[in-house]
């Protein structure tokens, strides 16, 4: 196989592991802005019955939907792209105030191989943000942390009532190829 | 008429008369089981005056965020109905919603906007309601699957019945005078609110 198949394969299968984890969980609610980093997770979660995937047209909506969904019942995840957390800033007041429990899956652009400049400023930002709007972030580097990460995640979210985002980082998803 | 109240009437369903109080108060009269999400500030106080309810979630803040929160909890409960209930200025700020709400397309759910053609809150500020931005056409062209103006008070029974079908997503527009009704405030403790929400619900709290 080649260095880009192997590649491939690494990929689809820390997604099938991440998407495992959200199916343990039992995470009914999937809300995303898409993201290449994130096709493969969104593709299963529209395929499986037991998830409602649906595409939102800003961040900040998915962030009011994981209220909804809690109050309702139902544990969700948000995925979307590092330049979408500053969308969300004022809404995680909701998360705060009430102390939803959240978690959101970010995958990170701006911060390594980077071609596109404007992509930067909101990467630098995405955790800090996060972080100043009392949400705790976790960084994932290698596709063998991907699985423990998110798994202690969910269960410190829903179990222990908290607010995480898990960065998926840009050595771990590689270069955007142009 | 001077060319400004042609521009605050250009949406063409002319000038309000509905009192928000009163149209709050017969939509959430015999509610069943309805749950209900408010937006910020006005029309959180009309939920309240209407009756406090531990089927009510008010928001005191994260502007535009009410329709979500509500298309969230009507994904979760899709054997009960869900009304939320907000202003012209909140939704104004969560326009993208409606193309979110339309395409997902919960039939449970339905988006309630007390337009008063202002931002009440801040100083009764014209909104763009008053310069003729068609909210209920906007929710139609999003593909809910009802959107109405309601001006008068023989179409509230009318929406009163839409809510409690199963036939949404659903719009409405009401049309009501710019009073500044006593506010009547609800319970502001975020974290009492969600909790008393969930356990009348039946669920643990965490």
């Amino acid at each position: 196989m080649d260095a880009a198949g192997q590649d491939a394969e690494t990929s689809a299968s820390w997604q099938d592991e991440l998407f495992e984890c959200l199916l343990r969980e039992k995470i009914q609610q999937v809300p995303y802005v898409p993201d290449n980093g994130h096709a493969h997770i969104i593709e299963r979660a529209h395929a499986d019955p037991s998830m409602l995937a649906y595409p939102l047209t800003t961040e900040e909506e998915g962030v009011a939907a994981a209220c909804g969904a809690w109050l309702g019942g139902q544990k969700s995840v948000l995925l979307m792209q590092s330049s979408g957390v500053g969308n969300c800033i004022n809404m995680l007041s909701l998360i705060n105030n009430c102390r939803f429990p959240f978690l959101t899956i970010v995958t990170m652009r701006g911060e390594w191989g980077e071609f596109n400049p404007w992509q930067v400023p909101m990467g630098r930002a995405a955790g800090p943000a996060m972080e100043l709007m009392g949400v705790s972030v976790r960084r994932v580097d290698e596709p063998n942390q991907v699985a423990p990460v998110v798994d202690t995640a969910l269960h410190d979210v829903f179990s222990s009532d908290q607010a995480v985002a898990v960065l998926l980082s840009q050595t771990l998803l590689g270069r955007k190829e142009w | 008429m001077a060319t400004a109240e042609k521009r605050k009437f250009q949406d063409g369903r002319g000038e309000a008369k509905l009192d928000r109080r009163a149209v709050v108060a017969s939509l959430l009269a015999d509610r069943g089981d309805l749950l209900v999400v408010t937006g910020l500030g006005s029309s959180a106080y009309d939920a309240m005056a209407a009756g406090d309810h531990p089927r009510n979630f008010y928001l005191w803040g994260a502007m535009g965020g009410a329709a979500m929160v509500g298309l969230g909890l009507a994904f979760a409960r899709p054997k009960e109905r869900v009304a939320v209930l907000t202003g012209d200025g909140e939704q104004l700020m969560g326009l993208g919603a409606l193309a979110t709400i339309g395409a997902a397309g919960p039939a449970n759910f339905s988006l309630l906007v007390l337009d008063n053609r202002h931002f009440g809150e801040t100083g009764m500020q014209p909104s763009h309601t008053a310069k003729g931005v068609d909210l209920v056409g906007m929710a139609k062209a999003a593909g809910f699957a009802w959107s109405i103006s309601v001006t008068r008070e023989q179409h509230v029974e009318e929406l009163r019945e839409r809510l409690q079908a199963n036939v949404g997503p659903g719009f409405a527009s009401i049309l009501v005078r710019a009073d500044e009704a006593p506010r009547v405030l609800p319970p502001r403790d975020g974290v009492e609110i969600k909790n008393r929400f969930r356990r009348e619900l039946g669920f643990a709290t965490i």
